[in-house]
């Protein structure tokens, strides 16, 4: 029981990451006034990767519509899919990876196909002027250095294991993470010489944290699939933050934050 | 063997400052009422509280000397029994009496037939395999005395030894108090607000109120002169001061008594209650001392009825119940009391 | 020490204790109702499972051991000595309680980790890393656990009697001897307790963990942080892991309370 408490509060916590606001208390009143504003509540649930994009987006269309109010929840899309199968309402659902954004499909949760609007790749971190001297991926078969991988069950550990998988590198890790933001954690503090995360995690860590790209990440794009839900409560709002996302300012602020568009 | 302290003591109201010294094969009673320090007296010469100053010294060795030496109370060579026994729950009879042997470096098995012995001596011999828990009130604090002799130490504290138990098991249990004290080669302090344990138990008594010694003799003459009002109903006897004038004594609090001494200047005059006759009309012929007074309060005591008697002169005259019927007293009642000078007695204050 | 006289609890306290055991068990139930019990076999016959829970219990005991000999030692002091400050020690040392274990990993990091205060002289000068091994799993259940106990043994030292320790005094009995040979007896039931709490809050510790020993099989992959990440990829085992941890720690406990405690035990 203990066990379950722990890990609802580490739900509560990892959902208060950025600015979110809780899942599923908005009963938003929806919809388009006469002059095509909107107003209402607009829910978006999106993986924890885009705290910071996604903030300024949904400050931009709060800025255009001052009735409208956008609120997120952040967390792993894992997390995210299994509160959306749980019944979460929501408007809007975006998942850092195609095997998540599957398990809301495939409940026949979607309005529409969901369409991939940003990928990522993952990039090596290490501490500021890189103290263990990585300089590439076969570093992390050395079992002389610190190495932090995420575990396989999240997504960029499994996206680290088919990255060595395809290099033929036997990696060394000391510890799997349960996931990026704790990896980075470990690359900041200085405790691990490298870890293997996703460019836009090395770039939100800030100073502290160096990124080394690698050839061998191509072979493991991540890619990012949106989709408004069917039981959408301002279906009007969800469209326009879809289509914000996928407009040109969406990529902008994408491109900037580390992640490549399509 | 003697213990000499003088121990002052401030904490909160309580302000003690007492002088006393014990000598070998002694046993002073420490007799005062609730709150007058005298567990704080006892606390301090066993080395459980540090005094805020004054000198304690035991056979000669000083045990504390305001501040400059302490010896803790683990070093000091003295045997403690309190009220509630306090013997080990989770030790056997045999282990608490052992106890003190064992933290002394006695082997186990001396230290058990030595706890043994004294078992033995405080009639509790095949007791020692029970806890604490399943021996009786009486038992327990044999048991305990056994554990504070079995050291044989120079210095005996009894904090109230007897004031927990019932009043058939304190007969016995002071009887054979009294024994095992007469055989104690050491200094013997007895803790007690009950005068019986101190007659019956003490070759000296120390009478402390308010933190101070205000009385200090054998328990016979604390008995029969008793100092302050504490100690004289204590004694069972009404004091009154007052000042002495040939065979008269003018009382502080008006009045004049006949007394059956002669006595000069300022002196205590004490009146057993029993001797205190009580009429209905003023009584006619000899007595010299008759006061008219006012029934202020009656309470049964034992066979008598014990009445307190509001007047010029505050008596307390014990009458039979028979009487007490007979007069058909009811508190407020006007009554005559007389006493005859040669039951009034008289001595310097 | 058997209580006589069942029956009759009021109602004021009977519905709401009702209430709070419904609220506790519930979702115990539905776990043992939700869990894939056709499969329970393959699950539990993987070796991490195996290794997880040996970790597990082998880290929280070692855990309370150490509790045990650093936390009584903090109850006495805090209960018996009358040392100034007290109350602040009380307040620190009851930190790791409020302190999200997440953050006290990382705490943990600053002062033993390789860059920490402490961490950095030993693993230049010695090669001694601490972090992402067993040993960092310990002390991250002991910082987190450890309050637990020397709450309880604190409370049980306060409860007891201290004109014991007087009585053992008069008997010649130093300060130590009195605390091993009264003082610890007497508090042995609370002792026992606080062990006990100690022992289940290291086996459930996560946040600490995750954070200051990292996540490696068979090293420092305990049962909660093996329960956690098997919730993401699937609930299912993490269902079948979590009531392996329940059974063996209630197993546990139960087992203790009657070979060790005794009846009149406070568990």
């Amino acid at each position: 029981m203990k066990r379950l408490l722990t890990l609802a509060v580490l739900l509560v916590l990892s959902a208060c990451g950025g600015t979110a606001a809780d899942a599923g208390t908005g009963s938003s009143s929806a919809g388009t006034s006469s002059g095509g504003e909107l107003t209402g509540t607009l829910t978006v649930f999106a993986a924890a990767s885009l705290t910071d994009v996604f903030g300024d987006l949904g400050d931009q269309l709060e800025k255009q519509n001052p009735r409208l109010h956008v609120q997120f929840n952040f967390a792993g899309s894992s997390a995210l899919a299994t509160q959306l199968t749980q019944g979460a309402p929501a408007d809007v659902f975006a998942s850092a990876n195609e095997k998540q954004m599957t398990v809301v499909t495939d409940a026949g949760l979607q309005a529409a196909d969901p369409t991939v609007f940003t990928e990522n790749v993952l990039e090596i971190a290490v501490p500021a002027g890189n103290p263990g001297k990585v300089t590439g991926l076969a570093d992390f078969g050395d079992a002389d250095l610190t190495l932090a991988l995420c575990a396989t069950d999240v997504p960029c550990g499994a996206a680290a294991q088919a990255v060595f998988a395809d290099a033929g590198i036997t990696a060394k890790p000391d510890t799997e993470e349960e996931d990026v933001k704790a990896a980075l954690t470990k690359v900041q503090l200085g405790e691990v010489d490298a870890a293997l995360v996703y460019a836009t995690d090395v770039r939100a860590a800030g100073s502290g944290v160096e990124g080394i790209s690698f050839p061998e990440a191509e072979q493991e794009v991540n890619d990012y699939p949106i989709c408004v839900l069917a039981a959408a409560p301002n279906p009007d709002a969800a469209q326009a933050f879809l289509d914000l996302v996928t407009s040109d300012a969406g990529r902008r602020a994408l491109t900037a934050a580390g992640f490549r568009t399509p | 063997m003697t213990l000499a302290a003088h121990v002052v003591v401030q904490r909160g109201a309580l302000h003690l400052d007492v002088d006393l010294t014990v000598a070998d094969g002694e046993v002073l009673a420490v007799l005062g009422p609730n709150g007058a320090g005298k567990s704080t007296l006892l606390r301090v010469l066993a080395g459980l509280l540090p005094p805020d100053g004054g000198r304690v010294a035991l056979d000669g060795d000083t045990v504390w000397d305001d501040g400059r030496d302490h010896v803790p109370a683990h070093e000091r060579s003295l045997g403690m029994v309190f009220q509630d026994h306090l013997l080990f729950p989770h030790l056997s009879v045999t282990e608490n009496v052992a106890f003190g042997l064992r933290t002394r470096g006695v082997r186990r098995a001396p230290a058990r037939a030595a706890a043994e012995e004294w078992l033995a001596r405080v009639h509790l011999a095949g007791l020692g395999d029970r806890r604490p828990g399943e021996l009786s009130g009486g038992q327990a604090q044999r048991a305990a005395l056994a554990r504070a002799l079995v050291v044989d130490p120079r210095l005996l504290l009894l904090d109230e030894p007897l004031s927990a138990l019932d009043a058939r098991t304190r007969l016995t249990v002071r009887a054979e108090l009294r024994r095992h004290l007469a055989e104690f080669a050491g200094s013997a302090v007895l803790v007690s607000h009950d005068p019986v344990d101190a007659m019956a138990l003490a070759d000296r008594v120390v009478v402390v109120e308010d933190g101070r010694v205000v009385q200090t003799g054998t328990p016979a003459e604390v008995a029969r002169r008793p100092r302050t009002d504490y100690v004289a109903r204590l004694v069972g006897l009404v004091l009154l001061p007052g000042t002495g004038a040939g065979t008269t004594v003018r009382l502080d609090g008006g009045g004049v008594v006949s007394v059956g001494g002669e006595a000069t200047g300022p002196v205590f005059v004490a009146v057993r209650p029993a001797s205190v006759s009580l009429y209905l009309e003023r009584p006619a012929g000899s007595p010299r001392n008759v006061w008219p007074a006012r029934l202020a309060a009656a309470t049964p005591h034992g066979s008598v009825v014990r009445c307190d008697l509001a007047g010029e002169v505050p008596l307390t005259a014990d009458v039979t119940a028979t009487s007490f019927a007979e007069l058909g007293l009811v508190p407020g009642a006007p009554v005559w009391a007389s006493v005859k000078a040669a039951d009034v007695t008289v001595y310097t204050r | 020490m058997s209580r006589r006289g069942e029956g009759g609890v009021p109602v004021p306290l009977l519905v709401p204790a009702l209430l709070g055991i419904a609220f506790l068990v519930l979702p115990l139930l539905g776990l043992v109702i939700r869990a894939p019990w056709s499969s329970i076999g393959p699950q539990l016959a993987q070796q991490e499972v195996g290794q997880a829970l040996r970790l597990s219990l082998f880290s929280a005991t070692v855990a309370t051991v150490v509790s045990l000999l650093l936390g009584v030692p903090i109850a006495w002091v805090l209960a018996r000595s009358r040392i100034r400050g007290r109350s602040v020690l009380r307040a620190l040392v009851t930190v790791p309680l409020v302190l999200p274990p997440v953050v006290g990993g990382v705490a943990l990091f600053l002062v033993i980790g390789r860059q920490g205060i402490l961490g950095r002289p030993l693993y230049e000068h010695l090669g001694v890393s601490i972090p992402f091994t067993t040993t960092a799993v310990v002390i991250a259940e002991t910082f987190v656990a450890m309050p637990f106990l020397v709450i309880s043994v604190e409370g049980a030292l306060r409860a007891a009697d201290a004109r014991f320790e007087d009585a053992a005094a008069t008997l010649g009995a130093d300060r130590w001897t009195t605390f091993r040979r009264v003082t610890l007896p007497l508090v042995a039931p609370g002792v026992a307790a606080g062990a006990v709490l100690c022992w289940a809050r290291a086996l459930g510790e996560f946040g600490a963990t995750i954070t200051f020993a990292g996540n490696f099989p068979g090293t420092t992959q305990t049962m909660p942080l093996a329960v956690y990440l098997a919730l993401q990829r699937d609930p299912e085992a993490a269902i079948v892991l979590s009531l392996v941890l329940l059974a063996v720690s209630l197993g546990t406990l139960l087992l203790l309370r009657d070979r060790w405690l005794g009846r009149s035990a406070v568990v």
